[in-house]
């Protein structure tokens, strides 16, 4: 019973997503499961926090490795809840003028941004490697990258303006993104679209169930 | 002598004279409301002798929206003369509706000028409505002639969605032939994946360093196709890992994914007959936020220092931040998503990555069961079709810019 009730249910609720796509009728069906959905990750947040406290007042009992991080994780967990449930103005985080604001603006989203910024210095480093040329492969890569990169700034077009306009740097890189790329995404797109109706397919049959701990 | 205040109305008649003239000026005086009513005339404005009143819009077409589920009508006109042309004073369009053609109109919305279309999607099913639009400018309002009768209607088929229903037909039930074919032992040939080939290899060198396994089954939650692959890509990891009594962490950003994945290890470790050895805290929650889950996965790279990183799953922007520091700490990694824009992040940093299909195909491909194997195949009729298609599009175009034939016409209603 343990394994064919979650089957069972998959089986239901994937065939009427499947079939709620062409019946309209049925869209209400869809949305109303996936709102479920919605409320049941939303108390499932629960498990998270509460098994995050744990194993961080752990390792703080234990004194095991980096303990001290148990602390920061847990003072964090705090400092930003606490003001999140009593001092938010009750109704939205964007509620300017209060201390969940505050903390929200000055401290959460600095953090935030801080970490999409690291992006300039990986993608650096990353096309240093990814640009080398190794093979013949990697040197059209190299290629391809150099002549989009200059294509896509003022000097590209400038240094080569003394060529017919459809062959200078800017249009070289307008078409690697519209022909060579595109065809490649494409390519990407079409498999991934077949890889995930059978994918789809195989869970709703009950043939795919690692995800529920089976084979 | 102290010259005393004289009363303004010293004598009765002149107080009669003044309430006389008040009256006069009363009764001249117009009233605002009467002003604002006349100005409302059907199909034309009212002329004024200081700012016309703006031109009415025309051609009001009310019908029914397609392929829906019923209770919603799209409203169409042309925008007034004095909207972005003309006087230019229109601020806004009103959108008026009645059961009865000549009178009863509700207000039911409003757009913004510039627009010369709305949708009701309040009504009710089989009832016949007439719409009206109000334009409304600074120099007063203008009525349109009433629309046709629309009403709206249930459609129990997309139709807009035929094309895909037949494409789906067809690929299913390849997907369930072959399926079927693979129950009756037939020999199927799938080619090698290099990224899930490697994945024995990955468990073994983390052994003989005697160093962790890091699973991170994507910032998504469990209803993401991928976040399932991976998670099923997980489970033979983790048997791998409890084979070889190799260490096993799956830190994840979402609860649900925690609980799955602790039962896919937990039976993964039963099955490989090593049930002592599973932990629940192998799988443990941080954080719903990406960028804090991606800090917090930076700094357990960084201090742990695995030997073999696995990225499955769906992911976004922290893709590269991720792949790039457990790249900085030499651990080995076998990436997977099917988000097209953080494949080549991947593919950059990796030494492996299994690219959109491919994560898919983990499953059956790792657990060699000849069901799932022939759920691959079927894959393959669909990318026949998607061939087909293609070849026939670029044929059709090539014959219309040769030939200067009309084809495209044609590809396009096909397409």
């Amino acid at each position: 019973m343990r394994r064919e009730v979650p089957l069972v249910l998959t089986a239901m609720v994937g065939l009427t997503m499947i079939i709620a796509h062409f019946i309209p009728p049925l869209n209400i069906l869809k949305d109303m499961f996936e709102d479920w959905f919605f409320i049941i990750a939303a108390f499932a947040i629960y498990l998270g926090v509460l098994n995050l406290l744990r194993i961080n007042a752990d390792k703080i009992y234990k004194k095991q490795r980096d303990w001290p991080f148990g602390i920061v994780v847990i003072l964090g967990f705090l400092v930003i809840t606490i003001p999140g449930l009593f001092f938010s103005g009750g109704r939205s985080f964007s509620e300017v003028g209060t201390p969940f604001y505050y903390l929200y603006i000055h401290v959460y989203y600095p953090l935030s941004a801080t970490m999409f910024a690291l992006l300039a210095f990986f993608v650096a480093s990353a096309s240093y490697r990814a640009f080398r040329a190794r093979n013949v492969e990697a040197t059209m890569l190299l290629v391809a990258a150099f002549v989009l990169m200059l294509g896509r700034v003022p000097i590209g077009d400038w240094i080569t303006v003394w060529l017919p306009e459809g062959y200078r740097l800017g249009n070289a890189a307008d078409w690697i993104m519209d022909f060579p790329q595109t065809a490649g995404q494409r390519a990407i797109m079409i498999g991934i679209a077949l890889g995930l109706v059978s994918s789809a397919l195989r869970v709703i049959l009950g043939l795919e169930r690692t995800y529920m701990g089976g084979d | 002598m102290i010259k005393t205040h004289t009363p303004f109305f010293e004598s009765k008649s002149t107080f009669f004279f003044l309430i006389f003239l008040l009256a006069i000026l009363f009764l001249l005086t117009p009233f605002p409301v009467e002003a604002q009513e006349t100005s409302e005339v059907e199909g034309e404005p009212v002329e004024e002798a200081e700012a016309p009143l703006p031109a009415p819009p025309a051609n009001v077409t009310a019908k029914d929206i397609p392929n829906d589920k019923g209770g919603a009508i799209t409203i169409s006109w042309e925008k007034s003369a004095d909207d972005g042309e003309g006087a230019n004073n229109v601020t806004e369009y009103e959108i008026l509706r009645s059961t009865n053609r000549d009178e009863g109109y509700e207000h039911i919305g409003n757009t913004a000028p510039g627009a010369t279309s709305f949708s009701d999607s309040d009504t009710k099913n089989k009832v016949r409505y007439f719409y009206k639009i109000k334009v409304i400018s600074l120099a007063g309002t203008s009525l349109s002639l009433p629309s046709n009768p629309a009403f709206s209607k249930v459609q129990w088929f997309d139709l807009s969605r035929l094309t895909l229903f037949i494409l789906a037909l067809i690929i299913g039930f390849a997907i369930f032939y072959f399926i079927n074919s693979a129950k009756t032992g037939k020999e199927l040939f799938i080619r090698k994946i290099a990224g899930l080939e490697a994945v024995d290899d990955a468990v073994g060198r983390a052994t003989e360093m005697g160093r962790k396994i890091i699973f991170i089954p994507g910032i998504m939650d469990m209803d993401s196709m991928q976040t399932i692959a991976g998670v099923t890509i997980l489970g033979r990891v983790a048997k791998l890992a409890a084979e070889y009594e190799t260490k096993l962490e799956v830190p994840v950003s979402r609860s649900l994914v925690m609980v799955t994945c602790r039962e896919t290890v937990k039976e993964a470790y039963l099955n490989a007959g090593r049930p002592d050895a599973y932990n629940d805290n192998m799988v443990y929650y941080l954080t719903d936020d990406q960028f804090g889950y991606a800090a917090a996965l930076d700094g357990l790279f960084i201090r742990e220092k695995p030997a073999v990183v696995f990225l499955q799953g769906q992911f976004y922007a922290e893709s590269l931040i991720l792949a790039e520091t457990a790249n900085s700490i030499g651990a080995i990694q076998i990436a997977g998503t099917a988000m097209p824009s953080q494949l080549p992040f991947f593919v950059a940093c990796c030494d492996y990555t299994l690219i959109g299909e491919e994560l898919f195909a983990a499953s059956a491909y790792l657990s060699k069961d000849p069901k799932l194997l022939g759920s691959l195949k079927g894959q393959d009729v669909g990318k026949f079709i998607f061939l087909l298609v293609i070849f026939a599009g670029v044929v059709l175009l090539t014959l219309n810019s040769v030939f200067g034939w009309n084809l495209p016409n044609l590809a396009e209603k096909l397409f």
